[in-house]
């Protein structure tokens, strides 16, 4: 692929505070009780978001997890709808029926989330379906995390996209953890695109971190599902630098482990490549920061100003 | 009218809507080569098997994958061959399935149809015998109905496909080789519509599925007694004809509820409530069930026999409401 020039690396770096900075807003939005429930934050993970949506069309689909409000701003959401719907807002994107884990967001083709690890894997697969059959070249793609990679939904997934060559992309967010649990206590399958091999899916496994890596490999999946050529697996190794949820002490991780995974920071990476290698000034950099936090600003403002559903909307639509 | 088998009805209805409408499909474990009962036989040559596919034995996932397609604008009927395997999709069903158009906010409409069978008979065992609809009845978003002849077995589910909601349809698998009459054309019987099977004045006997006609039996020999007995097919148990059955009621003062499933936590119990809270004060007998006792489905043939409820139950059952009172004149 073409290596990005120095406005699209730039549009990726703001991409990427956008999420940031929203992901910090909600973390202290939690805290001053504005937004409750379970919150799980993507903060350190934005390069898998971004460069991942960075090279998908407005009409193909992606399904998140429970850690997903990344996936939903790269994929096009609108940040107000999005943190009125985590506040429990009748504004927000489902009237406040889905919240942080059960985001959808038809309008840019981010089709659901799920609370249940691996749950919309095999949802992702009904969206394969459609793009296949209706053969316009759409892909869906479906984000989880390495705990997912040993649910029983995620195995018989893998075998039916590879026997039905769907048009289908496997994003494995390999942050290390399930919940409290580091994988190797969970498996002694170290590479999750291991199992892929099995199921005769190309797989590659990339650092998650470096998004122009991320970008590489989704680029040739993209092609290969447009051309009819089936499923890939992806597993971006990567890390979460929040606890599993908004409130976990995470005292199951070494202060050092997240020292050094501090220094791999994604945003950080970035910047480092526009500085380098594109002499882009510290003011303009600084700009795509303080911009994305204005919009977050407003996006919190919205939620917090919009009205809370109304009683009789407890029990509307269980049916259409 | 037509005289057709219940296998052949169902075949019928998924023959024409897939005529009908170019988005549904259907999915399952041999269903290309007509599965185990040959429900589907002849739809892969007729349609081709792109639209009538084959899936691997991946419960879980083939629903989940129809709920994915369902919200994107297909409209799947998933063949789970038997309802017990229907435990391997709970997630994918109730988690996903039942909850995306709420979920949503109501962006995504889940139009998807679930096939199943069920039902003891001929000494299958534990795994291929049971009767699990109250399970499905406790989760909002969901369509549970339960087809007891051929004509309704057609008509609902043409109705359960053209539903924008997921529908669970279940099949009684002692129903499939039964024959009846069904209407020609565009046969659809509405969801949510309960059905007169006999009138009577003394005691009101809800009966579904396969139940119906155990009923209808001992109605016929309750008659012999000078017992007049109404039997109602609620054909639909999720949503339910509330108001036919609280009229009836309130007619006969009487109600026995019968079901094959196990008693305990079965649609009875909840019907039961719902009509006492509705009809105490019309009531001449407590509200009767009957229903399998608390215990798997037993494979030895005697076993099953006794496990399945019969005709004498539903008279013994009649009698004893009708204990308290005599018969109306």
């Amino acid at each position: 692929m073409d290596v990005p020039n120095q406005a699209e690396l730039l549009s990726l770096l703001r991409k990427m505070w956008i999420i940031r900075s929203f992901e910090e807003k909600v973390s202290e939005m939690c805290a001053r009780r504005q937004i409750t429930g379970l919150i799980h934050l993507g903060i350190g993970q934005e390069a898998v978001a971004v460069g991942v949506c960075s090279l998908l069309q407005a009409d193909d689909y992606i399904f998140g997890g429970h850690r997903s409000h990344g996936h939903a701003i790269a994929k096009g959401a609108e940040l107000g709808r999005l943190m009125a719907e985590l506040a429990g807002r009748s504004t927000g994107y489902c009237g406040g029926k889905g919240g942080s884990m059960h985001l959808v967001a038809m309008e840019c083709g981010f089709v659901t989330a799920t609370g249940v690890v691996g749950g919309t894997i095999p949802l992702a697969l009904g969206a394969a379906f459609v793009c296949k059959e209706k053969g316009r070249g759409q892909v869906a793609v479906v984000f989880f995390g390495d705990g997912a990679g040993q649910a029983g939904a995620f195995h018989e997934s893998l075998n039916i996209a590879s026997l039905w060559k769907l048009p289908v992309i496997f994003v494995c967010e390999n942050n290390g953890y399930a919940e409290f649990t580091p994988l190797s206590a969970h498996t002694l399958v170290s590479r999750l695109a291991n199992h892929a091999q099995t199921y005769s899916i190309p797989n590659v496994t990339v650092d998650g971190n470096e998004i122009l890596a991320v970008r590489e490999s989704v680029h040739e999946a993209v092609r290969k599902a447009r051309a009819g050529e089936g499923p890939s697996f992806i597993e971006c190794l990567t890390y979460r630098l929040r606890g599993h949820y908004e409130g976990d002490p995470g005292k199951y991780r070494e202060l050092s482990e997240l020292a050094e995974w501090k220094e791999k920071d994604p945003i950080a990476r970035l910047t480092r490549v526009l500085k380098k290698e594109h002499s882009i000034s510290d003011e303009a950099l600084k700009q795509a920061e303080s911009e994305a936090r204005d919009l977050v600003d407003r996006a919190s403002q919205f939620a917090l100003s919009s009205p809370w559903p109304a009683a009789g909307e407890v029990d509307s639509l269980v049916y259409a | 009218m037509a005289e057709r088998t219940y296998i052949e009805a169902i075949r019928e209805g998924l023959s024409e809507e897939m005529t009908r409408d170019s988005d549904v499909y259907v999915l399952g474990e041999d269903v290309a080569v007509g599965g185990p009962f040959g429900v589907t036989k002849g739809l892969a040559e007729q349609f081709g098997e792109n639209r009538v596919v084959n899936t691997p034995i991946s419960e879980g996932t083939v629903v989940g994958l129809a709920v994915g397609a369902a919200v994107l604008g297909f409209r799947p009927v998933v063949e789970v061959m038997f309802i017990d395997f229907i435990t391997l999709a709970m997630d994918q069903l109730v988690n996903h399935g039942a909850k995306l158009h709420y979920m949503s906010g109501g962006q995504l409409r889940v139009r998807l149809t679930i096939r199943v069978q069920g039902g003891a008979l001929g000494n299958w065992g534990a795994h291929h015998s049971q009767s699990l609809e109250a399970w499905f009845l406790h989760v909002p978003g969901l369509k549970v109905v339960a087809p007891s002849n051929p004509a309704d077995a057609k008509g609902l589910l043409k109705a359960a496909i053209r539903d924008d909601n997921p529908v669970l349809f279940i099949e009684h698998r002692g129903l499939y080789w039964s024959s009846g009459e069904v209407p020609e054309g565009d046969h659809v019987v509405p969801i949510g519509k309960a059905a007169l099977r006999r009138s009577g004045r003394d005691v009101t006997v809800l009966a579904f599925s396969k139940m119906v006609s155990v009923a209808l039996e001992a109605a016929e020999e309750l008659a012999t007694e000078g017992i007049s007995v109404e039997v109602i097919d609620p054909r639909s148990l999720c949503p339910l004809d509330f108001e036919t059955i609280e009229t009836s009621v309130r007619k006969t003062s009487r109600l026995v509820i019968v079901h094959e499933a196990v008693l305990r936590g079965g649609i009875g119990a909840e019907l039961a409530a719902q009509i006492q809270e509705a009809v105490f004060y019309y009531l001449d007998s407590p509200i009767l069930r009957v229903g399998a006792p608390f215990a798997p489905v037993p494979s030895s043939g005697a076993l099953e026999n006794h496990f399945v409820p019969g005709k004498e139950q539903i008279v013994h059952a009649v009698r004893k409401a009708m204990g308290h009172t005599t018969a109306k004149q």
